[in-house]
């Protein structure tokens, strides 16, 4: 790097509340375990650390993102400080991998878009994001079919068999989508808000079975006790069903006139 | 070989669902937008094929 040309960059991991001070985010463990400090500004604090300029101006970062490790490493960082702010504070999580070149760069956005950062920490204000995913168990065997109708050759008898199975899967297919989206309408009644998300490919979530839910919802702290009985009810008929949180509000704090 | 992790951590793929379709979008200096399709494309392209490479070993 020649002289005058910035070697690091500020890592934005969250907005928050502007009474936001250091001290509570000393210790954090952030992305390469550099100190967390606060840029507070207007109404807003954002929660910054220094980052090396080579692994992330522009075009590092493209390369960057193909690394698996590397892309695991920094969302974990990313989390674990948004995590333990969450925990107590309302925060707008900021989108992975976003850089300023400087301080003052940060506070400008800041200062523009505060009454924006306000109103999304309102939307999560006391709150945080809860998440069920579905999976469809297909343990249940097709119904007996060990006994061919007689008088059937051995081939017709397979294929008979091959059809009874088919339409047994595509019943139960039918059946946990049904189940699918009437526990949605149940949930999301009980919730501020939700998302829904794409089913997670199986290569990449481990899981065997088929998912056909997974949805983010919003709810009031501690008030997950109605919504988890909900689910429990709807536990093991067709479908196989995972709660997990609290977790940050990652789907919902979201700026007025973001895509 | 798969994606899921310890207890208590979160698994890779539900973190990459939040941090990488999820959160505030800014533009920053570094105008690389992690808010582009393509971009999430990368990266789960590269998971997926991180995750064949472990598969096969």
């Amino acid at each position: 790097m020649g002289p005058g040309v910035t070697d690091t960059l500020l890592y934005v991991y969250a907005v928050t509340d502007a009474d936001l001070v250091d001290a509570e985010v000393d210790g954090l463990s952030a992305v390469d375990d550099a100190p967390v400090h606060v840029i507070a500004e207007a109404a807003v604090a954002a929660v910054v650390s220094a980052v090396d300029a080579q692994r992330f101006d522009a075009l590092a970062l493209k390369r960057s993102l193909e690394d698996l490790q590397w892309l695991e490493g920094v969302a974990r960082a990313h989390d674990a400080v948004v995590s333990r702010l969450a925990s107590h504070r309302p925060v707008a999580p900021v989108r992975l991998a976003t850089v300023f070149t400087s301080t003052e760069n940060v506070r400008t956005l800041l200062r523009t878009r505060a009454r924006d950062f306000t109103a999304a920490l309102d939307r999560v204000r006391g709150r945080c994001e809860w998440a069920v995913k579905g999976f469809v168990i297909t343990g249940h065997t097709a119904p007996a079919t060990s006994a061919p109708a007689p008088g059937l050759s051995p081939g017709r008898s397979y294929l008979e068999r091959r059809r009874a199975e088919r339409d047994h899967r595509a019943q139960n297919q039918h059946e946990a989508l049904t189940e699918a989206a009437a526990l949605h309408d149940q949930l999301a009644q009980l919730a501020i808000a939700s998302r829904q998300y794409p089913p997670q490919d199986r290569t990449l979530s481990g899981h065997r079975d088929e998912m056909v839910l997974n949805v983010a919802y919003l709810l009031p702290n501690g008030e997950e006790s109605e919504f988890r009985q909900v689910v429990d009810a709807y536990q093991g008929r067709h479908l196989r069903l995972q709660l997990a949180g609290p977790w940050a509000p990652y789907s919902f704090a979201i700026l007025e006139g973001d895509q | 070989m798969t994606l899921a992790t310890p207890r208590d951590e979160l698994a890779l793929v539900d973190l990459l669902d939040r941090l990488l379709t999820g959160g505030v979008v800014l533009t920053g200096d570094v105008t690389i937008s992690l808010a582009g399709v393509d971009l999430v494309n990368i990266s789960l392209r590269a998971l997926i094929s991180s995750v064949s490479i472990l598969v096969e070993q």
